[in-house]
């Protein structure tokens, strides 16, 4: 599904150049639900702008199901930091806006956005503005904007990150459910180590400091079960993530 | 729809207080004055009436109104674009921006000779000057609204597939209105300061030529209904520009639960 090779990215700092990414290689195959955790400024959320097409690779390329990553892709779909959601449209036309920049006809896309929003549970907040919304459904109405557009790749930087517990076990399990449903490949950034081995059928660690090495590629095949979180695989897992972060810190 | 009805009666009560309070204030100081420069507001009231319905003030206050108006939406029209892009295009910033901070901070209204010689007694300077004058307020403000927007917002609308224009149309525009509204409900100040004194040069039409007329004349009573009708000018378009915001800038109003 994803093949990143040799990618190489860096900027120019004052005098001196500072490497992101050297030589950097990964495989997602179709399906997985990858997680990619890591200390602040480890590079993850630059991952997923290559990936999302919005930041281009000063070497080395991106495929995407075979086809080179040169800018956006219509089935890729992005939910930025903060949710990027517009405060002036309401949560319709949030919702409706992919479909509407990609010169979709009002009559063909009202429906499927109409659907998407009961699902989310959005009806009765339709005509709300983002400001008057709680966080839980802003992230419903970035989900549902990122699953109008019909995506195959789901990318999300720290979907969850600004939710109180109990709206964000809810919201694991949604994205959960979506990523079983849809049989979506996901990129996901995340800080907590209960959320990366909850959502992660492969959690890939990446060590502090530049430019961006993996310490740890993980794989989680029991994720995915409604009761995974009570197991005491689930408590090795986080455990076994915990100590690779702080070995690395250290190092 | 009840609140909004009770906010706006709210509202229109403060504005009809504060009507009578400067009415007040005017005829206090029109009684402890006494002078013959500064009449009673009922006077002046009742000039206004007469010239309005008899006379030609409608006209000069529709000359007036036209021309400023006119002028704002040429502002509108060539400042919001030339900002927007300004804001956004960093390369056409670098080249235009130095051109611009020079030049604003030039009192435009010196030119005011120059331009009577280019473009005539008529309405041409007067709405030129306006123009020159309150775009270069719309473009700043247009230009500086765009640089405040946050990467990520127009990250987000590129990672929907949105192109260049699109980022101006969903994003730029939208972000940087209120700003822009803010400041041309500012500038109108600034117009009708400008349109006075384009007027009260060289012509015979608008309430400027109006008000220096009745001056000329000596009859304060009637220099105070050109000053009346200046002032419901500035007000109605004031209202009008906030009344815009209300409508295209609801977002910006509303708290959460």
């Amino acid at each position: 599904m994803i093949e990143i090779s040799h990618c190489d990215l860096a900027y120019v700092l004052g005098a001196s150049q500072v490497k992101v990414y050297d030589k950097f290689s990964l495989k997602v195959e179709q399906g997985e639900s990858l997680v990619l955790i890591g200390p602040s400024g480890c590079g993850k959320s630059t991952l997923l702008y290559l990936l999302a097409g919005l930041l281009q690779p000063t070497g080395g390329e991106i495929n995407i199901r075979g086809e080179r990553v040169i800018g956006t892709r219509q089935k890729t779909a992005f939910i930025l930091q903060e949710y990027g959601l517009f405060p002036w449209l309401n949560v319709e036309q949030n919702v409706s806006l992919g479909l509407r920049v990609r010169h979709m006809p009002k009559k063909i896309y009202q429906e499927a956005v109409s659907e998407i929003i009961h699902k989310m549970g959005l009806w009765d907040v339709l005509h709300h503005f983002p400001s008057q919304l709680s966080g839980g459904q802003r992230q419903r109405v970035a989900l549902a904007r990122a699953l109008t557009l019909n995506p195959d790749l789901l990318l999300m930087d720290e979907p969850l990150s600004a939710l109180d517990a109990l709206t964000r076990e809810r919201l694991q399990k949604l994205l959960l459910e979506i990523w079983q449903d849809q049989k979506l490949t996901t990129v996901l950034v995340t800080h907590s180590i209960e959320e990366a081995v909850f959502l992660g059928s492969r959690i890939l660690v990446l060590a502090d400091g530049r430019p961006t090495h993996v310490m740890g590629d993980i794989l989680n095949p029991l994720v995915g079960q409604s009761s995974y979180r009570r197991t005491p695989e689930f408590f090795q897992k986080t455990s076994y993530v915990r100590s690779l972060l702080e070995g690395g810190k250290v190092g | 729809m009840t609140l909004l009805s009770r906010g706006f009666q709210r509202q229109f009560l403060g504005y009809v207080g504060a009507v009578i309070f400067l009415v007040a204030l005017w005829q206090f100081a029109a009684w402890s004055l006494s002078t013959p420069l500064l009449p009673h507001p009922l006077a002046a009231l009742r000039a206004t009436a007469r010239l309005l319905f008899d006379e030609s003030l409608g006209k000069h206050l529709w000359v007036s109104t036209y021309r400023v108006v006119l002028s704002t939406l040429l502002s509108l029209l060539l400042g919001l674009p030339l900002g927007l892009i300004m804001g956004y295009e960093r390369r056409i910033d670098r080249f235009l921006a130095p051109l611009v901070y020079i030049t604003y901070p030039i009192p435009k209204i010196v030119f005011l000779p120059l331009i009577l010689l280019f473009f005539g007694l008529g309405d041409g300077s007067k709405i030129f000057l306006i123009t020159f004058i309150v775009f270069f307020q719309i473009l700043v403000t247009t230009r500086d609204a765009v640089r405040k927007v946050p990467a990520e917002t127009v990250s987000s609308l590129r990672s929907l597939g949105g192109n260049r224009a699109q980022v101006y149309r969903y994003v730029l525009l939208p972000a940087s209105l209120p700003d822009v509204l803010t400041s041309l409900r500012l500038s109108m100040g600034t117009a009708i300061a400008v349109l006075f004194f384009a007027e009260s040069f060289a012509t015979t039409e608008g309430l400027g030529y109006f008000i220096m007329d009745s001056w000329s004349r000596a009859a304060p009573d009637e220099m105070f209904a050109g000053i009346i009708m200046m002032a419901l000018l500035g007000v109605g378009l004031f209202i009008i520009v906030d009344f815009l915001e209300t409508i295209f800038c609801r977002w910006q109003h509303l708290k959460g639960d």
